[in-house]
């Protein structure tokens, strides 16, 4: 036990399961597991929805609310969540010394305006100055700021006053890994004692299909967990996932007389070109270094593409009971690694990990003690944490 | 000994710089541009302007890059001015000792990019989105999944110099630059690290990019002549001018420099930074924020306001930027902001956005090595309002020992660092 160590002390996890921890809990508890799907909307894709959210509840003005876009609300309201959750929410003396890494991609488009240019650009003489002239007159003026990746970072110091400071990482998943890791070595070496680390993603939205559908990324066959889906064919199921951790010290949390949900020991992230055998050789080195007990449970962040069956078969190896968070929530992009480390935190908080989520995954009814939480992003990069419990 | 700093820890110097704006390639051919006064914006050739109102912009357009996209542009001149930075610190340019920061803006799609998808999938009366997956699924275009993550850019620049680990893709929107040395400053001082590559780059002039900019009322609308447009602390400065541009750095611990013989650029001995919670692209009317950020660069580097001899100004040209600034230098500087000369580098390079906390990090360590400071150019209506020094129109000749660079973004992104000229 150090003063320095990183605790987690509030968790906002919003997801197709729900809203907040219990929420999770339950939907992860009741065997066998069924997740919340959207076949309908975008076909061929399966997507797994964002939970009916009141947003009043955590952005209160309706002006705050006009200025974003979904994938910043997510954002915001999980934040919220963290901060209360963690007792920091509405402290202006905290919050001003709250430091923030958010893990973000891009901001939705106006897909009506992308849709009628594309239908129309082809047939104008003069595609180019048409085009300014519908992008002036149709572009909502603030629509950019709505995109920009660092506003939502910006709308959670506007919502909630985090002022400390306030970074965004992008980088798709190796972005939310680097969040938690780089909050984490600041909280060790004592640049900062209180971190609001996350993100949050918007599964609704065609431009994002698209944009993994030209790597072939995306799953057409109908959803299936990831083991099972790995079998027929792989694929991601991309699912609208928000989430925020409240990093601080073990100082800290308990001169505040918080209770803490687990420990961060350690957070890891390299890359490789991915030629086979590259992304395991990280595992290896990154599972060496965090060194695991032998009772150590195993969370994965797996998309379903790219390399996940050498991730499946590099976890196999390690014998030990897993679970694919992305089988529970979907895949979450630049929130997929915070809201697995969510999971893991609330398992130890709860002293047993929740029941499997498919065949292939063993059942563990011992005491919880460690988890690891795996994420190698769906193109490049390898991460992974270990949690203690607190 | 080993040198650290007022709080025991390592100092922080830069040993390689390199960079890439509208007024030229390398650091030789900016200084002297820049401290002659010489402007990098121009009218906009790269897409048709007809209809905006405002159709000038620092582009870069001598530099090939494939695909023709922005994010194309963009790493291949981050790469150029890393390439530079990393031969003048004398590392090998594939084995750079230590992890990359690199301040990139959001990566997006283009339209030609989605026009030429929806071209594939046959559609021909309706193009949507349900189209553009059918085109998507042919595979043609595949190699645009990878080009289009925010991922891209790192892993291209991290296979490229060989740097450590897992590369970070930061982006605070106009301190982006600025944070990015920031994040390798911490790392160097929490020991993970000797050396960091720190790089800020930036080719966002698209046709929609500057649209967005233009509906938000932020851009300078004097396109006649185009290098007179950016005019920062001016009356009659009317905003910024978007620019592309890229600055490279390498970070390292002065001991581990002093021991492999390098050479020293300058010290960076101070980062200060505040999230405005006021409004999206508003500063607090107080000024607070931006007044607490310099406080906390001047206190992280154990400084007096004093010792501060010199400010490169964030000094967009919008109204309401240097009329926040003026006020807040005010407010650290008291009496003295008068007297202290403050420029603005964007009256020449324009804004370089994502590019700009490095690039001016960069011209602020050159004022200091060559005892030059340049001037705001395009300085002809003094704003009564903003009583400074701004080095008006031509350079300057002084003695600069320590240097204060501002960086203040949309979203409350407030970033200053505080340079040195050599160790303290």
């Amino acid at each position: 036990m150090s003063d320095r160590d990183a605790l987690i002390t509030g968790i906002g996890l919003i997801s197709s399961l729900g809203e907040g921890l219990d929420a999770h809990w339950d939907a992860l508890n009741a065997p066998p597991f069924a997740p919340v799907l959207d076949a309908e909307s975008y076909p061929p894709f399966t997507l797994h929805p964002m939970t009916k959210l009141e947003l009043d509840r955590q952005i209160p003005k309706r002006g705050d609310q006009r200025q974003m876009e979904t994938w910043q609300r997510l954002g915001v309201y999980a934040a919220g969540l963290a901060l209360q959750e963690a007792g920091v929410k509405g402290d202006a003396e905290l919050l001003g010394r709250t430091h923030m890494i958010v893990s973000a991609g891009g901001g939705e488009r106006d897909v009506a305006v992308d849709e009628a240019v594309l239908s129309e650009i082809g047939k104008q003489p003069d595609p180019g100055t048409w085009l300014n002239e519908r992008l002036m007159s149709d572009l909502r003026p603030t629509l950019f700021l709505a995109q920009l990746s660092n506003l939502m970072a910006g709308n959670i110091s506007i919502v909630h006053g985090v002022t400390g400071s306030s970074r965004t990482f992008m980088g798709e998943e190796l972005g939310g890994v680097d969040a938690v890791r780089v909050a984490c070595a600041r909280l060790a070496a004592g640049q900062g004692d209180l971190f609001l680390v996350g993100g949050a993603y918007n599964a609704a939205r065609p431009d994002v299909h698209m944009h993994l559908a030209l790597g072939g990324a995306m799953r057409t066959r109908g959803w299936a967990p990831l083991h099972a889906r790995m079998h027929d064919g792989g694929g991601t199921a991309l699912g609208s996932v928000g989430c925020f951790l409240v990093i601080e010290s073990r100082a800290h949390a308990a001169a505040r007389g918080v209770t803490p949900l687990a420990r961060i020991a350690g957070v890891q992230a390299d890359r490789s070109r991915r030629r086979p055998g590259e992304a395991a050789a990280n595992a290896d080195r990154q599972w060496q270094a965090l060194s695991p007990s032998s009772d150590a449970v195993i969370l994965t962040a797996a998309s379903g593409a790219g390399a996940t069956e050498e991730e499946l078969a590099w976890l196999d190896a390690r014998g030990r009971p897993t679970r694919a968070t992305t089988t529970a929530l979907g895949h979450g992009i630049e929130a997929t690694f915070p809201a697995a480390l969510a999971l893991g935190a609330l398992a130890l908080s709860r002293g047993h990990l929740f029941a499997p989520l498919e065949d292939a995954e063993a059942p563990f009814a011992e005491e919880l003690r460690q988890v690891v939480v795996n994420c190698w992003g769906h193109w490049r990069g390898e991460g992974m944490a270990l949690l203690a419990a607190a | 000994m080993a040198h650290t700093d007022h709080s025991g820890r390592p100092v922080v110097a830069v040993t390689g710089m390199g960079m890439v704006t509208s007024l030229g390639q390398g650091i030789t051919d900016n200084w002297t541009r820049l401290t002659a006064g010489r402007s990098g914006i121009r009218r906009i050739t790269r897409f048709p302007t007809d209809g905006l109102k405002t159709t000038i912009a620092g582009t870069i357009d001598a530099i090939a890059h494939e695909p023709p996209t922005s994010a194309a542009l963009g790493l291949r001149i981050a790469e150029l001015a890393a390439e530079e930075a990393v031969a003048a610190a004398g590392f090998r340019q594939d084995d750079v000792p230590g992890p990359l920061f690199l301040g990139f803006p959001p990566v997006e799609f283009e339209w030609p990019q989605r026009q030429a998808i929806g071209a594939a999938s046959g559609a021909n009366d309706h193009v949507g989105y349900t189209d553009l997956f059918r085109g998507a699924a042919t595979g043609r275009f595949a190699p645009m999944h990878a080009q289009t993550l925010f991922a891209y850019a790192p892993e291209m620049l991290a296979d490229r110099f060989g740097t450590r680990g897992s590369p970070i893709v930061t982006s605070t929107a106009c301190a982006t630059g600025a944070t990015a040395i920031q994040l390798g400053v911490e790392a160097i001082r929490r020991g993970e690290t000797s050396v960091a590559l720190c790089i800020g780059a930036d080719a966002s002039v698209t046709q929609e990019a500057l649209i967005r900019f233009s509906l938000l009322s932020a851009l300078s609308q004097s396109n006649d002549p185009p290098e007179q447009a950016a005019k920062p602390f001016s009356a009659n400065r009317d905003g910024f001018v978007m620019a592309e541009g890229a600055g490279a750095l390498v970070l390292e611990e002065l001991d581990h420099a002093l021991a492999r013989g390098a050479t020293i650029f300058g010290i960076v001995e101070g980062c200060g930074e505040r999230a405005d919670g006021f409004h999206r692209t508003r500063s607090s009317p107080d000024g607070a924020p931006i007044i607490t950020c310099i406080r906390a660069a001047l206190a992280d580097a154990g400084v007096a306001p004093e010792a501060i001899g010199y400010i490169n100004a964030h000094g967009t040209g919008t109204p309401e930027n240097d009329r926040m600034e003026h006020q807040c230098v005010s407010a650290v500087f008291g009496d003295r902001a008068q007297h202290l000369p403050i420029s603005s580098n964007k009256s020449m390079i324009g804004h370089t956005l994502s590019a700009a906390g490095a690039v001016e990090a960069i011209f602020s360590l050159l004022t200091m090595r060559n005892g030059r400071i340049p001037p705001t150019i395009n300085h002809f209506v003094p704003d009564p309002a903003i009583p400074l020094d701004v080095v008006p129109n031509v350079a300057r000749d002084a003695d600069v020992a320590r240097t204060l660079s501002n960086s203040f973004g949309f979203g409350g992104q407030d970033v200053s660092l505080v340079l040195a000229r050599e160790p303290a």
